[in-house]
């Protein structure tokens, strides 16, 4: 123990010793964005040498320059940040319901062939419908502002949370399965003490989709629906400031919106993982 | 055999397992076992060995009352085998994958029979589950999750669940075949140990001769499906049987004896 410990001394204090790892992870993804900013800079402020164009620079309504779109964040920065914050709370409020709603039905189709034959094909339907396409009609039946965009929010999020939970909860070892019996449990132990817990990492796979779908689907509710007064969120946002030209702004809306979903994906995988990494299956 | 001679089977002469004429066609139409007959004695260990695909295992789950119908008369302990199961007369079932529950520790999994019986059983369970965890020498692993454990490690976790209910009847479905020889040896060793400590009945299926030969006392052919019992060869070395077992001039003969009748059965 003293062996190691001298060891560990020997190779630095805590952070340096944490540097490699997280090097390795932040550095590639870090560079390729810096890459990335670069490319977008001199295709939007145009190429010129020696006084000579060489690439026309573009227009800043067609495609704003990195800094610009920095500004326009910073200058309205309030009203980024309100906006993200309020797409947060219904995008939350919806995959919330479908992680609970998508579980009780996940439960109900693992119970009955039947009832899972018989309402497979709507849930498909939840799928394949075009969100676009059918959020002006639940903002009609739910109403604007919150109940409406946590609605859109549930309905995209609810499939992948559905098709995962039912298949954890059905697709068990057939050895664990005659363990059980061979133990004469009842049906409430096999489900509590087996397929429950089963289900979960499939669970958690499920909700790592749902997650990022439910920021889309927030979004594209809020395209339809506002909040009313002076209140809106970033699908209202990118709605207003593009049909305004303001591109800037739609830019630093889009970036925000990419960096929620990102957030709650990640969010929801560390949870996830905290939770599985005592039983990876090996 | 007078009184005083020594009993050449551990076994009583109480039956335990009784088939009479077994046939077994699953519902598709293939069937996996035909006339088979055998008598068990309590606290016999019968080994049986047989072709791929032979029946062993469905013959196995018929006993353990975990596979329906059958034609002909089979009873464990004088009941139907689902009866018997039902009304508790204990029987285990070890099989070829250790099937440890994953989001359950070595402790949890070794418990988890006692918590399905419920009552008295899971309460007073901590006992049997230690003294269960010392008899495999996993007292410094309770906590350990399976996938930190290596292949004979989850095997003996296997095994202790198996027997945390003290069951009289103890099916094993080639439990072994996927450890390496060394650690195959060393745990047929300690359940032979543990079978004439509990007093169990042991039915073991497996490929394997020399296993088959070091642990029953009687080892049964079967042939090719549909399987019927084909040979009984008793095995008469006494018990405690030792490692150098393996060794001896009279094992290598009965485990090739049983492997040129086993060969034929591939034919």
């Amino acid at each position: 123990m003293a062996g190691s410990r001298s060891g560990m001394d020997r190779s630095g204090t805590g952070i340096t010793r944490l540097a490699p790892g997280v090097a390795r992870l932040i550095l590639p993804p870090a560079l390729l964005f810096i890459a990335f900013l670069a490319a977008w800079h001199l295709y939007a402020a145009g190429i010129h040498v020696m006084g000579k164009e060489i690439l026309k620079s573009q227009p800043p309504y067609l495609i704003p320059q990195p800094i610009a779109v920095g500004q326009a964040a910073l200058s309205n920065l309030g009203t980024l940040v309100s906006a993200t914050l309020l797409t947060a709370s219904g995008s939350l409020a919806g995959f919330a319901l479908s992680l609970v709603l998508g579980t009780l039905i996940a439960f109900l189709f693992s119970q009955s062939v039947l009832i899972q034959r018989a309402a497979y094909p709507y849930a498909i339907f939840l799928q394949t419908v075009p969100i676009v396409a059918i959020a002006p009609l639940i903002i009609l039946w739910v109403g604007h502002g919150f109940a409406g965009i946590a609605v859109t929010a549930f309905i995209v999020s609810l499939f992948p949370i559905v098709t995962n939970g039912t298949a954890g909860l059905t697709s068990l070892d057939r050895n664990a399965v005659e363990l059980f019996e061979v133990n004469n449990a009842s049906r409430w132990q096999l489900l509590w003490r087996l397929r429950l817990p089963n289900s979960v990492p499939h669970l958690i796979t499920g909700a790592k989709t749902a997650s990022g779908l439910s920021v889309i689907g927030g979004i594209v509710g809020e395209f339809f629906a506002g909040y009313g007064s002076d209140r809106f969120g970033l699908g209202y946002y990118i709605f207003q400031t593009s049909a305004q030209l303001k591109t800037a702004d739609l830019f630093a809306a889009i970036i925000s919106s990419t960096m929620l979903g990102w957030i709650a994906f990640g969010i929801v995988s560390l949870i996830g993982n905290r939770i599985t990494a005592r039983w990876r299956a090996g | 055999m007078s009184e005083r001679s020594q009993p050449k089977h551990t076994g009583s002469e109480r039956t335990c397992l009784d088939a009479r004429n077994l046939s077994f066609t699953f519902p598709g139409g293939v069937q996996a076992l035909r006339d088979v007959t055998l008598r068990v004695r309590a606290r016999e260990f019968v080994s049986i060995v047989g072709p791929s695909g032979c029946g062993k295992s469905t013959w196995l789950r018929l006993v353990a009352g975990l596979l329906p119908g059958g034609q002909g008369a089979l009873t464990v302990d004088g009941l139907d085998p689902l009866s018997a199961r039902r009304r508790g007369n204990e029987l285990a079932f070890v099989f070829q994958s250790p099937t440890l529950l994953p989001w359950r520790n070595v402790e949890e999994n070794i418990r988890l029979p006692l918590e399905l019986r419920g009552g008295s059983a899971a309460r007073d369970g901590r006992a049997r589950v230690d003294e269960l965890l010392s008899l495999v020498g996993l007292e410094d692993f309770r906590r350990a999750h399976s996938h930190e454990l290596s292949g004979g490690m989850q095997m003996r976790v296997s095994l202790a669940r198996a027997l945390v209910t003290r069951p009289r009847l103890l099916l094993l479905d080639e439990p072994f075949a996927a450890l390496d020889d060394i650690t195959r040896q060393r745990l047929n060793e300690e359940l032979l140990l543990l079978w004439r400590r509990d007093g169990l009945t042991a039915l073991f299926v497996t490929h394997n001769v020399g296993e088959a030969v070091f642990l029953g006392e009687r080892v049964l052919i079967m042939s090719r499906r549909p399987g019927t019992i084909r040979h009984e060869i008793e095995v008469p070395f006494d018990h405690p049987r030792s490692p150098a077992l393996r060794g001896e001039p009279e094992f290598a003969r009965l485990t090739g004896e049983i492997g040129r009748l086993l060969r034929e059965e591939f034919r």
